[in-house]
């Protein structure tokens, strides 16, 4: 085994993943590098990836999400931009942590929704979601993924 | 502000809403930033050295896969730290490349285990559930105090 010397120390990095009709990443990009005072911005095809200071990362984040706060959505990154452990342009394929973000793009557009119709709404009269604990029969969703899944 | 742990510790919309309420989310990127961070030995992709796995036997038996017990060394310290939980059951992605399905059990079991404030969701599956699912997390948080 050989000695790590880290990369980076003290510095947070964070995804600003964009989901909307309206603003592309290279229009984020720009607004990022137009407030940003020296961190590293990283554009890629999902948003941003932005590098620096704890203060400085949070300063921009909050700039960013003003541009379409119902539509940006934001979350930690253990590793710098272009880490070679990471970095799909050293390994190839998807990034590991891809799949799970995939996933939850799917689920975003719903989300997006319920922020937009909060503002207008309080949360407070909203009726609660199922709970998860109480296990129905047989969830019609659930229902038709079996059919899918059968006929495919 | 308080820390609130989410599973799945990777999903972006719990980290998101966490964080956009007002509170500090724990999730897994946090703990790979300390290690990743960390001069030692190198040992990648995520610098879980054979130490991690020595750790993780404060949460699970020295029986339990070495796989287990070193992601539990990355997940126990935060629940430990947690002062609330979100918890999404139907998180079909925390199983397979993005994880392990008996660490995700023995996370839950932990998490039941605290005397915390506790939300358990689904994803939502419409617009209409996508509305009750942000109004959960939102009153959720919001009950948590000192929101911003």
């Amino acid at each position: 085994m050989t000695d790590y010397t880290p990369t980076h120390v003290g510095s947070v990095t964070k995804y600003v993943v964009i989901e909307s009709f309206d603003i592309t990443p290279a229009d984020l990009a720009i607004r990022g590098y137009e407030i940003s005072k020296g961190a590293m911005i990283k554009e890629t095809c999902f948003g941003l990836v932005v590098n620096g200071e704890e203060g400085e990362v949070d300063r921009i984040v909050a700039g960013l999400r003003k541009i379409d706060p119902a539509h940006i959505f934001v979350k930690d990154r253990g590793f710098p931009p272009g880490d070679a452990r990471r970095c799909r342009a050293n390994l190839g394929g998807a990034r590991p942590g891809y799949n799970g973000m995939e996933y939850e793009m799917t689920i975003i557009p719903y989300v997006s929704h319920g922020l937009e119709e909060l503002n207008n709404t309080d949360a407070k009269t909203v009726p609660p979601m199922e709970n998860p604990l109480e296990h129905p029969l047989l969830d019609i969703y659930k229902l038709k993924k079996l059919i899918d899944a059968q006929e495919s | 502000m308080a820390k609130v742990f989410i599973y799945p510790a990777t999903s972006l919309i719990l980290s998101d809403m966490v964080s956009r309420f007002g509170h500090t989310p724990l999730s897994s990127a946090t703990a790979i930033r300390e290690r990743i961070q960390t001069a030692g030995l190198e040992s990648p992709p995520l610098q879980i050295t054979p130490e991690e796995p020595k750790k993780g036997l404060k949460w699970a038996a020295v029986e339990v896969p070495a796989g287990v017990r070193g992601r539990m060394s990355l997940y126990g310290p935060m629940i430990e730290a947690c002062e609330a939980a979100i918890i999404i059951n139907d998180a079909d992605l925390a199983f397979g490349c993005m994880g392990c399905a008996r660490t995700n059990e023995l996370i839950k079991y932990l998490v039941h285990q605290k005397t915390i404030p506790r939300l358990e969701l689904n994803y939502p599956k419409n617009e209409e559930e996508g509305v009750k699912f942000v109004a959960a997390i939102k009153r959720f948080l919001t009950g948590l105090g000192a929101a911003k």
